[in-house]
């Protein structure tokens, strides 16, 4: 046992490298520079720190923080998650300390950190996103800015912002008009057209979007007769949703000259690398982070590996190589 | 405080009951720092479905490095574990969760109801080792039937602790509910460990605050992470909602909000 824990770690620090020389993992999403794709999603890393025992935080391309309201939420009643097939739903509820305290009680950890740390903002009104973005603007140690549009507008109704793409453009200028930051856009599934709403996007000045957010699911429990979350829905993620995720993710880079980053179910280097051919600049590793925290890690060592056996130097290279018809 | 990923041989697997196991796992660095109390989240398989690591109490925890994990099988993840073999390496993170609070409280009262016997056994022997165990100390178990309580009754006997059973069916120890046998013990003891089925511990946490005896529970929940990032297993506390994972999974019983 000792010696294999032993060869493991070797191979983590480098043992394995080729002499040719380490490929170049930089990416670039807008004019946020990434030293590797591999960033962690919002709402399955925490605030980091409570990943820091088990992960090496200096080997990630970036950090997206668990999302961010105006006020601290509480979140829903339990039960909040339940396993699906390879996948499992959640409805947690946005649960998060509100942008004052994430300010004074989390920044001074995550500013220390040597990858660049996304904020990912969440509201119930335009007016809500925008005063966040105020209040996180110059703030330092923040990189970019991700919006997350799949909460519901309760002025309308409660229908969410992600759906309408008149009222995501909404947010998005309102956000763009509130900070100086680079700013994301984190799309969600739930859609009859994803492209349209990442045109909309587009056209209102973010500067990359994300995608997928959760799939919107349901699962109950035929003896008690009653919704296994108390909230009755709630979001699929996990490798169940990868395809569609991949699928989305494909149509929206060809559709876009926005940076693309591709996020759902992504657990092996293998899976990365589907959504960087397809034409995602990075990926977030999400629901992967609860049940193999080295997930991350081992995925920026597995595409290191795949460049030195393909030959290929830089990581860009392979963005968007997908090979489609007889090509 | 400090959790390991490790992958962790299987050095031996007991059943010892129906459905009931026992796994003896190489997991030096993990035994090295646990608490009783403390549990690990465990990959049954190495695929995706299940997907979820389960979390498991720390059954006990040797000076050679290895700790042991208790489970009946109640569904697919409980399954699958049960037919991993000697030799075999699962992926465990750990120890995470606070454990259980010492006192100078004491004499004190261990109760564990089915599996949730599993982190008191650690308990009592981690009580026995730092000279805090009174000789007046009292354990009481209960479960379905005299085959799930009665491998574990002797090694509480063997401890030293006085031990009293209850079981549904009556075939060892008292024939109910172990609050039944408790209001007898509660006037000699200053402090109440407890884990188990939810109603037991309820009925547990009453008889405890009527008789102003210090009580903490060790809870139960479903979890994706165990690390305080996906926020899945809450319960609700006194002040608002609760974390599980991080926490507990032990509580003061007057932290949490009691429906009795």
């Amino acid at each position: 046992m000792g010696e294999m824990e032993e060869s493991g770690m070797d191979s983590r620090s480098g043992a394995k490298i080729a002499p040719c020389g380490t490929p170049d993992l930089r990416v670039q999403i807008g004019s946020l520079a990434l030293r590797n794709p591999v960033m962690t999603a919002s709402g399955t890393f925490g605030y980091a720190r409570e990943f820091e025992n088990l992960v090496d935080l200096d080997q990630l391309g970036g950090i997206i923080v668990k999302g961010i309201s105006l006020q601290p939420k509480p979140g829903n009643p339990p039960p909040r998650i339940v396993e699906t097939a390879c996948g499992m739903l959640n409805a947690i509820g946005l649960e998060n300390v509100g942008v004052d305290r994430f300010i004074t009680g989390k920044m001074s950890y995550l500013r220390k950190l040597s990858a660049p740390v996304v904020v990912n903002i969440l509201g119930d009104s335009v007016e809500e996103y925008s005063e966040i973005a105020r209040r996180l603007d110059g703030v330092e140690g923040i990189a970019a800015l991700e919006v997350n549009i799949s909460c519901p507008n309760v002025k309308k109704g409660g229908v969410a912002f992600g759906t309408v793409p008149a009222m995501a453009a909404r947010v998005t200028e309102a956000v763009r008009q509130s900070t100086t930051l680079p700013l994301i856009v984190k799309l969600s599934p739930n859609v009859t057209d994803i492209v349209v709403m990442a045109r909309a996007v587009a056209d209102a000045g973010a500067d990359a979007v994300s995608l997928i957010n959760t799939l919107i699911g349901m699962a109950i429990d035929p003896i008690s007769r009653r919704p296994r979350l108390a909230n009755v829905i709630g979001g699929l993620s996990g490798p169940a949703i990868k395809p569609v995720a991949l699928r989305m993710v494909w149509q929206v880079a060809q559709a876009v000259s926005l940076p693309v980053i591709g996020i759902g179910g992504i657990t092996t280097a293998n899976d990365a690398l589907e959504f960087l051919l397809a034409g995602a600049s990075a990926v977030q590793i999400g629901t992967a982070n609860f049940y193999d925290p080295s997930s991350a890690e081992n995925i920026v060592q597995g595409l290191t590996s795949y460049l030195q056996e393909q030959g290929e130097d830089r990581l860009v290279d392979i963005i968007g190589t997908l090979k489609t018809g007889t090509d | 405080m400090s959790e390991f990923q490790q992958k962790c041989s299987i050095l031996s697997r007991d059943c010892l009951a129906p459905d009931v196991f026992r796994l003896t796992l190489q997991a030096p660095r993990i035994a090295a720092v646990a608490q009783p109390g403390q549990f690990v989240m465990v990959r049954v398989i190495e695929g995706l479905d299940p997907l979820l690591r389960r979390p498991f109490s720390i059954h006990r925890s040797f000076t050679n490095g290895s700790i042991s994990l208790l489970f009946k099988v109640i569904g697919k993840g409980t399954e699958m574990l049960a037919r991993r073999c000697v030799g075999d390496e699962l992926d465990v993170v750990g120890p995470l969760g606070n454990g259980f609070e010492f006192s100078d409280e004491r004499p004190v009262c261990l109760i564990g109801g089915g599996m949730g016997i599993a982190p008191l056994l650690f308990l009592a022997e981690q009580l026995l080792r730092t000279g805090r165990a009174t000789g007046k100390d009292h354990v009481l178990l209960g479960a379905r039937n005299k085959d799930e309580l009665a491998p574990f009754a002797e090694q509480f006997s063997a401890l030293g602790y006085a031990v009293q059973l209850a079981t549904d069916d009556g075939s060892i120890g008292h024939k109910g509910f172990i609050p039944d046998l408790l209001d007898f013990v509660l006037s000699t003891v200053d402090q109440v460990y407890t884990c188990g089925p939810h109603l037991m511990m309820e009925n547990i946490v009453r008889q405890c605050q009527q008789a102003e005896v210090r009580c903490q529970v060790s809870l139960e929940t479903h979890m994706a992470c165990g690390m305080g990032a996906c926020l899945g297993c809450t319960v609700n506390g006194k002040r608002g909602l609760v974390h599980v994972c991080k926490q507990g999974p032990v509580f003061n019983a007057d932290q949490l909000e009691w429906s009795l």
